[in-house]
């Protein structure tokens, strides 16, 4: 474990060293990171054996949320921004999952495309308020009152997502180790035992959908003030099967997993770009069925074989 | 006079036209080590069913002390203090056997930690505590869906009963377990639940364990109560004998 | 009134014809495999990009137009026969008996790689060839003008319903599947090759994907994009009418066209959203589909 948390730290520090010594790279990661987020929201519901087909949806609400409040409401300050857009994907995440963490298996994979679709038609349709087509421009926010140059300001988000993905990391990290953390992979190896223990796994998996609902909004947040632009696609189902890939390539065993995959992706992608733009795809789908036939616990499952840690049983798989 | 703890009056149930309950009425004492025999498909799993809100009957009551649990959802009633091992044991396969019994401690406790470890001194020493006095000490680490049957039947009312029911209702803990075991796994189950005064109601189809081990043994057939009473006495009864023991 | 709701029924239908050829593949492949095939929409796309470019061929080559009819099926069969049994036998057999999150992430695996695989073999441009349905014509009955190849579509819809119900329970190898799909243990126990039972539902899947794109064709472009959004409608139809059922995804085929279709007259901004917000709308009533029904837990 404390190998784990060496490799996690130094893993941290070239991560904030990165865009110091290769600036290009600073955007790049921040997207990374952002999608780790919604990927790492992913994985917690791949604990309880709940595929979801359809979480770009938060990502997405969390991107609308942060660009509607600066360009409609006015809302400028970047904390009330991630602090409101966090909480109105939770929501959306807690009234959808009274009625979806009902389902399991493929039926639960189903109904999240079905309504992440709803979402992506009407962000696509609602000109008034979503921009339709053409989606909405984010204005740079202030922070605590302070006119930043977009330069700057990407600066202050990139590192402020660094401590965000220590902090968050940190609590879902406690969280998985809880009771109620346990409860989520309970339900996956014997819901029955689980309700014979007087729990109840609609509330735990209610619980766990809504914090990553949360996550997915924090990632689709610091993507819309990186971007600077918020479109229909980013709830398109093949986002959020891209999420779930996200997450199954870093490893869902612990909090790093979907991070470093999506440092990985993120990567590549932009080393594919330059030589291979119309493969990028392609690529991306030959890793995954490799780590998934080859590597089932993913990048970081190698990482750790690699640095001569051997698989902890118990843990979470698929 | 001993106090009732577990009551069903009048239970009724059918599955497609057959009864699998058919006017149930039956009392169990606290203290009282109760087995359940009958043929197969005479609807002894359904009355722990029935009792444990797993399927709810059509007409009748139950009553756990003087609550009345009669459709209850599963986990309302183990909250009350039913507790409930299974014919094949319900373990958390991904989890090992003292995190299964630290998660009962827990659900017991209230699972509404989402901060505070599970793996914590207290609940440990508890489980290692109830593991030792069900001799699973040496397997506590030991991944629950790797144990041998007899363990897993051993860890599945360890499971059971780190939530310190009132009444413990075991489904054949014998079956699937050698002849050679049988009866030291009796003997440990015996053991633990005196020293933790757990009252238990059982169904087991071996007649053998049952006049070894029950207080008072309750005939099922078709549905409904046929004759109660000790093992001695029950065994006397001519109706027993030709439509119980004779098919056992 | 008459006038005016009949070409919009014709309409509907031709559109559920099109969105049934692909569901009906998926729920098909979804009884028999227990898998849900997210690639499947890929087939659709691969089968109008085939027909669309032999259709195209034979015109450049100067050979006769009603070729293009017969054109449109071989190249659904020819897709079938060049992906159905390869991709079950090497990616979806080794998913069997595996949870669910890894048969959809393998099949999302080869969605992305089929994805790309028709971006470098077709190009990123339209591809577009609507000799089938020209050539055809109109017909005007009572003062009502049809399109003939929209005509030929429903028909074509209801053959292959038909057809698909007299193989399942006429033919010996529709009874094995369904055989199959009621037991899968018993199946094996008495002696059915369930394997190749696998590779023959899967590879009927791909089929009529396929001849649901190449029907598309005439009547609209090829383009990237396409096998993702007909992915999505072919659940919604599937999730509908309930999975693995076939006659269920003929009537959710026609209930989502019907939607669609009157969304797009009636409320053009909600053409998009129809299709979903009937599914849900069924959903909340119906979880597992207007026909089907979930698996229960046992102990």
């Amino acid at each position: 474990m404390n190998r784990t948390l060496t490799l996690s730290g130094v893993a941290l520090i070239i991560l904030a060293l990165a865009p110091q010594i290769f600036p290009f790279l600073q955007f790049t990661l921040t997207i990374a990171i952002a999608k780790g987020f919604a990927a790492l929201g992913v994985a917690l519901l791949l604990r309880a054996g709940l595929i979801s087909l359809g979480h770009a949806m938060y990502y997405a609400i969390g991107a609308y949320a942060a660009a509607f409040m600066a360009q409609k409401l006015g809302i400028t300050d970047f904390a009330v921004i991630m602090i409101a857009a966090t909480v109105i994907s939770a929501f959306f995440g807690l009234v959808f999952g009274l009625f979806l963490v009902r389902y399991r298996a493929i039926f639960f994979a189903m109904l999240n495309l079905a309504v992440s679709m709803v979402i992506y038609s009407l962000a696509s349709k609602l000109y008034g308020i979503t921009g339709g087509t053409d989606g909405l421009r984010v204005a740079v926010p202030t922070i605590f009152g302070m006119e930043l140059s977009k330069d700057a300001f990407d600066g202050v988000l990139y590192y402020v997502s660094i401590v965000l993905v220590v902090a968050l990391g940190y609590l879902i990290h406690r969280y998985l180790k809880s009771p109620l953390g346990n409860a989520l992979s309970a339900v996956h190896s014997n819901e029955v035992r689980l309700e014979y223990l007087g729990v109840s796994a609609w509330s735990s998996l209610l619980t766990a959908y809504t914090i990553s609902a949360a996550l997915a909004g924090v990632g689709g947040a610091i993507a819309a003030l990186s971007i600077g632009h918020v479109l229909p696609e980013y709830a398109f189902w093949t986002e959020s099967g891209h999420l779930v890939l996200t997450a199954v390539l870093g490893g869902i065993a612990g909090i790093a997993g979907p991070f470093l995959g999506s440092v990985f992706l993120e990567l590549i992608h932009t080393i594919a770009v330059g030589f291979a733009a119309e493969a990028w795809n392609m690529i991306v789908g030959v890793a995954l069925l490799v780590v998934i036939f080859f590597l089932p616990r993913g990048l970081f499952g190698l990482f750790e074989r690699l640095s001569g840690q051997k698989a902890t049983d118990g843990e979470p798989k698929l | 006079m001993s106090e009732v703890l577990l009551k069903a009056e009048n239970l009724e149930v059918a599955f497609g036209g057959v009864k699998a309950a058919d006017g149930v009425n039956l009392t169990i004492d606290k203290g009282e080590f109760v087995a359940i025999i009958g043929p197969n498909g005479s609807g002894k799993t359904t009355f722990l069913n029935l009792c444990t809100g797993y399927i709810r009957p059509v007409s009748g009551h139950v009553w756990l002390g003087d609550q009345e649990i009669t459709r209850m959802a599963p986990r309302q009633i183990a909250r009350r203090g039913i507790a409930r091992a299974f014919q094949i044991p319900q373990l958390f396969t991904d989890h090992n056997v003292i995190e299964n019994v630290m998660l009962a401690i827990a659900s017991r406790e209230g699972i509404w930690q989402a901060f505070t470890a599970l793996d914590r001194p207290k609940y440990r020493a508890e489980a290692m505590e109830l593991l030792e006095l069900l001799n699973l000490g040496d397997y506590a680490e030991t991944m629950a869906g790797t144990l041998p049957e007899g363990l897993r039947k051993l860890a599945d009312v360890t499971v059971a009963m780190a939530l310190r029911p009132q009444l413990l209702l075991l489904d054949e803990p014998t079956s699937g377990v050698s002849a050679l075991e049988r009866f030291p796994l009796m003997d440990t189950l015996m053991k633990a639940m005196k020293a933790r005064g757990v009252t238990a109601l059982f169904v087991e189809h071996d007649m053998e364990i049952v006049e070894n081990y029950a207080d008072r043994v309750v005939v099922w057939n078709a549905g409904t109560v046929m004759a109660e009473g000790t093992p001695a006495e029950v065994m006397k009864d001519p109706r027993v004998l030709e439509n119980v023991v004779g098919i056992v | 009134m008459l006038q005016s709701i009949i070409p919009l029924a014709v309409d509907a239908l031709a559109n559920a014809a099109l969105i049934f050829f692909v569901a009906v593949g998926l729920t098909l492949v979804f009884s028999v495999l227990r898998i849900l095939n997210v690639a499947h929409g890929s087939f659709y796309s691969i089968g109008a990009y085939v027909a669309a470019s032999v259709g195209l061929w034979i015109v450049g080559a100067g050979l006769p137009d009603w070729l293009t009819f017969p054109a449109l099926l071989l190249s659904a069969a020819f897709v079938a026969a060049l992906f159905g049994p390869i991709v079950e036998k090497t990616l979806v057999s080794w998913t069997y008996g595996k949870s669910e999150a890894v048969q959809v992430l393998v099949t999302f695996g080869l969605f992305l790689i089929l994805e790309d695989l028709q971006r470098i073999v077709f190009g990123i441009q339209s591809v577009y060839q609507d000799t089938p349905m020209t050539m055809l014509g109109i017909s005007e009955i009572g003062g009502i003008v049809y399109l003939n190849y929209q005509l030929l579509l429903i028909g074509l819809a209801g053959v292959v319903l038909v057809a698909l119900r007299l193989f399942i329970t006429r033919s010996r190898t529709g009874r094995l599947l369904a055989a199959v799909v009621a037991d899968r243990e018993v199946s094996e126990a008495l002696g059915i090759d369930t394997q190749r039972m696998f590779m023959i539902a899967f590879t009927l899947g791909v089929f009529l994907a396929a001849i649901g794109g190449a029907m598309a064709t005439p009547t609209t472009g090829v383009a990237p994009g396409l096998g993702a959004d007909t992915m999505v409608l072919a659940f919604a139809v599937a999730a509908i009418g309930g999975l693995g059922q076939v006659e269920g995804a003929a009537i959710a085929s026609i209930i989502v066209a019907t939607a669609k279709v009157l969304a797009i007259y009636f409320a053009p901004s909600l053409d998009a959203v129809a299709p979903y917000l009937v599914m849900l709308a069924v959903l909340l009533v119906k979880p597992y589909g207007l026909f089907g029904s979930g698996s229960t837990r046992k102990i």
